[in-house]
């Protein structure tokens, strides 16, 4: 019994699309998860994988063939033995469906999903047709868009109730960050997968059951997290730069600042003359302290310095504003009050929104080093790890010294890495000798 | 200094007060200030009797129009002093409209003049009362909607004498109606006072410094007005400029210069409406940054003043109320932290004349010149079923799209109640249709918008009834 071979949904709102190019010929062997076929739509060149082993029997639809309807029959599988039914169903809800309906196709799979879509009947439409809700956009928005090949999708609203207007896609043609180009091959299925609206499997589908899992609610801070970091981490290029730092001299100096000044109330952590530090060395080299924005890179007039603060639920960045003109007691003390009011999820929009550059410390955790994942709009984040005793060689003798690493994390289109090197220069000599952040 | 109020707003015409209404529905606590009459001029002395006028003067018009209705009156006439009352009558409806809303939105009047001082956290605001006095207040924000009143030319004697040298104000509540005017300037204003007065049988000569009347509306517009108005009697002496004003025993002298001849029109009366001028004396005393007598604003009418807010007239052109309102809504909207949704609407022009004119977007000639490939289209009244139903088959409707996109970025009309037509061409360029959503909408028939309709399709080479 043969296996038909449908033309796949690759969007929710695909109708048609192109065939672009076949990977098999009549005669081929395929075994599941082998590319067939590449389907080209305005948006993206998709491959589609086969779900079933087989031989091909037939190809219907020539390579080229554009406006090829969905769910159009393309090809036919000779299938091996008696192996005609859909998929071989693991999870317990598929094993069901195969014996109460015909199976009239073969699902085909589309490259960067990794479970199969369980369902009979046309079910390379269904698989996708779950991912995606409507796209509010304006008829100008939408055929501007369509004009210079980008997914709607993929562009935010800045009109009422997020709709997508003209502007929106004007700039995304500037930025090019939101631009969602088809690929002219698609080389892995990785890259063909970013290119599609991301399914969203269940667990269920990805292998654990329901009931063996409690579910906490998205909060609107875990969906920001979520939404923020995400996006910076995708669209984003950052790499990271590491440094040692020697802070004896500091833990000394800091002993003596806050002994000096206890009557005073004055209690300065390391942390704050970090910020203290790179505020410093961030009007030293400018050119780390930018933001990328299609326009023009934004060179910014202050250190406003945003400091990661865990709290319950998630974290969250205050900025201490122009750390560069402020003292270290008065830093200290904006820390100390703003961490307290993020404690208590009491802090004003502005006092959190807007900083320049962002310093993160898990040393009292004990880690050695990380990475951070940039804060958009800032050029670069500073991870701070532990300061421990270490083993270092100094004059070619071995001695111990307190060490601490840091990780810059860069976004390449404004902080090149030299650009990072220079800023981490400029940082290095002003913890290892505190006292020249006097002058 | 404590703070009495969120928001002070001085002036009370159609930015500030609603404005006022804005700030106070967003739960500030608002004072208005107002020299005068609540609703401004717009209310008292502007949009609102000015329509009253206009429409004793159109019904007038069609009286001696009414056997191509099969309609006849014996003998229609006209009580000036009836005409004038009327439009009082319905200023004043309308301005104690304004003081019922105050009082609903439990916004303070402050009845008085106000002068800005430097302060924290905004400028201080000090009221010299109308009941004598004064009183200074300290609000968080101020909005400052001022306003603007008629521009006026010393140095030609354009200047209002309330006598026989007028401007709208003295022309919206005359004693006696004049046998001749000569109007100074072909704007809005002026063209309306024209129509009006012509309407009711005076003698009408409007001059216009450049080469076209309603220099702001599409050229096929003027030419279609200037013809329109011709055959009600009203003559034009356009590219015509104006070099002095004079009183003489019977009545106004107005000299013009016209293709560097001299020349002198004498009438009864003259109407100088050469545009407005900014009420923003004295606030360079706080530091605000001005240009050309405006006030400088952000997009949300914040100015260099901490703490002060500009809208309306005094912050610019176009100097028309919807304009001012909607400054008004958003600076109050900013004040509160309240994020105003980015809708982009642009602002439509009307002017109330017989026939109407009522614009929208770029015209065909500044679309041109911003180097967009224009496709343009046009449909008469003459050809649509409802227009000659209705004996009102002057005018047309004209479309102006960017050929690349689709995108409507203009319209443009003449016609009877083209005022109320507009706003579907606003709602359609706030909206950013295409020419495909205006040539799918479906157009009640039979009406006049179906003009609106064919000028769409004609854009593209569709037109249906042509």
């Amino acid at each position: 019994m043969s296996i038909d071979i449908l033309m796949p949904a690759l969007s929710p709102t695909m109708e048609e699309g192109t065939l672009a190019k076949w990977h098999v010929k009549v005669g081929d062997t395929v075994k599941a998860g082998d590319v067939i076929a590449e389907i080209e739509t305005d948006k993206a060149t998709m491959e589609v994988e086969a779900v079933d082993e087989g031989v091909v029997e037939a190809i219907l639809v020539d390579a080229g063939t554009e406006n090829v309807k969905v769910n159009a029959l393309i090809a036919k599988l000779a299938g091996e033995g008696e192996s005609p039914a859909p998929p071989p169903a693991k999870a317990a809800p598929a094993a069901e469906a195969p014996k109460a309906a015909p199976a009239p196709a073969a699902p085909v799979q589309v490259a960067g999903e990794t479970a199969a879509p369980a369902k009979p009947a046309p079910a390379a439409a269904q698989s996708t047709a779950q991912a995606g809700d409507r796209v509010f956009a304006s008829p100008l928005a939408r055929r501007l868009a369509s004009a210079a090949n980008l997914d709607l999708k993929a562009i935010a609203g800045t009109g009422p109730h997020g709709r997508v207007v003209k502007a929106d896609v004007e700039a995304a043609q500037k930025g090019g960050a939101t631009a969602k180009a088809a690929p002219a091959s698609a080389p892995a299925a990785g890259s063909t997968a970013a290119a599609a609206p991301r399914a969203h499997l269940s667990l269920e589908q990805q292998g654990i059951p329901a009931g063996s899992y409690d579910l906490v609610p998205l909060d609107g801070m875990r969906k920001t997290i979520a939404r923020r970091l995400t996006d910076s981490f995708r669209d984003v290029p950052h790499f990271p730069l590491t440094i040692d730092l020697e802070i004896d001299a500091l833990l000394a100096a800091r002993g003596k600042i806050n002994s000096l000044l206890a009557d005073q109330g004055v209690k300065v952590s390391v942390n704050d003359i970090i910020i203290k530090a790179v505020a410093v060395a961030l009007k030293r080299v400018p050119e780390a302290n930018a933001s990328y924005t299609p326009e023009g890179i934004a060179m910014h007039h202050h250190a406003d310095i945003a400091v990661a603060v865990a709290i319950d639920g998630g974290l969250i960045t205050p900025i201490v504003r122009a750390a560069e003109t402020k003292g270290l007691a008065q830093i200290s003390a904006e820390v100390k009050d703003l961490a307290a009011r993020a404690k208590s999820k009491k802090l004003k929009p502005e006092e959190f929104q807007g900083g320049t550059f962002s310093v993160s410390n898990l040393g009292m955790f004990g880690i050695k080093a990380f990475a951070s994942i940039i804060n958009e709009p800032q050029g670069a984040i500073m991870s701070v790890g532990a300061g421990e005793q270490r083993a270092v060689v100094k004059d070619g003798q071995l001695a111990v010294a307190t060490v601490m690493t840091v990780t810059l994390t860069c976004d390449h289109r404004v902080v090149d890495g030299a650009i990072g090197a220079k800023f981490l220069a400029a940082f290095k000599p002003l913890i290892e000798e505190p006292l020249t952040l006097i002058v | 200094m404590s703070t009495e109020f969120d928001v002070v707003v001085i002036g009370a015409g159609p930015g500030g007060y609603v404005a006022a209404i804005r700030a106070s529905q967003l739960g500030l606590k608002t004072a208005i200030i107002e020299r005068e009459a609540l609703g401004g001029i717009c209310l008292n002395w502007g949009c609102i009797p000015t329509k009253a006028l206009l429409k004793s003067g159109e019904i007038y018009e069609q009286l001696s129009h009414l056997g191509g209705y099969g309609l006849s009156v014996e003998k229609a006439s006209f009580d000036f002093a009836k005409i004038i009352d009327r439009s009082r009558g319905v200023a004043k409806t309308m301005s104690s409209g304004i003081a019922f809303l105050m009082k609903k939105h439990k916004i303070e009047v402050v009845e008085g003049e106000a002068k800005l001082e430097k302060g924290s956290p905004s400028p201080k605001v000090v009221v010299a009362l109308k009941a004598g006095g004064s009183r200074t207040i300290q609000a968080k924000s101020v909005i400052l909607a001022s306003g603007a009143r008629a521009r006026e030319i010393a140095a030609i004697g354009a200047v209002s004498d309330g006598d026989k040298i007028w401007t709208y104000r003295d022309a919206l509540a005359p004693k006696t109606m004049p046998k001749s005017l000569v109007v100074i300037g072909s704007g809005a204003i002026g063209i309306e006072f024209a129509s009006f007065y012509r309407a009711l049988g005076a003698e009408v000569t409007v001059v216009e410094a450049v080469d076209r009347i309603m220099p702001v509306e599409d050229a096929e517009v003027s030419k279609a007005a200037q013809k329109a108005f011709e055959k009600r009697g009203i003559t034009f002496r356009i590219g015509a400029k104006v070099t002095k004003v004079e009183k003489t025993k019977d009545g106004v002298s107005v000299a013009i210069e016209v293709g560097g001849k001299a020349e002198t029109l004498t009438a009864a009366v003259c109407i100088v409406a050469v545009g407005i001028a900014p009420n923003t004396e004295g606030l360079d005393a706080i530091g605000l940054n001005m240009d050309r007598g405006h006030v400088v604003t952000g997009k949300h009418g914040e100015t260099n003043v901490p703490g002060l807010y500009a809208i309306g007239d005094a912050a610019g052109p176009p100097w028309l109320a919807h304009k001012a309102s909607h400054e008004g809504i958003h600076a109050a909207e900013h004040i509160a932290g309240y994020k105003t949704p980015a809708v982009n609407s642009p602002i439509p022009g009307c002017t109330y004349a017989n026939p109407q004119v009522a614009s929208v977007g770029m015209t065909e000639a500044a679309a041109k010149a911003a180097g967009i490939d224009v496709k343009a289209g046009r449909f008469p009244f003459r050809v649509n079923g409802k227009a000659v139903a209705a004996g009102e088959i002057e005018g047309f409707v004209k479309t102006v799209f960017d050929g690349k996109t689709g995108a409507l970025i203009g319209a443009h009309m003449i016609g009877h109640e083209v005022t109320e037509m507009i706003q579907g061409f606003v709602t359609a360029i706030t909206l950013e249709a295409t020419e495909e959503d205006l040539h799918g909408i479906v157009y009640a028939h039979p009406t006049m918008s179906e003009a609106m309709h064919e000028a769409a399709l004609d854009a593209y080479g569709r037109v249906l009834h042509i």
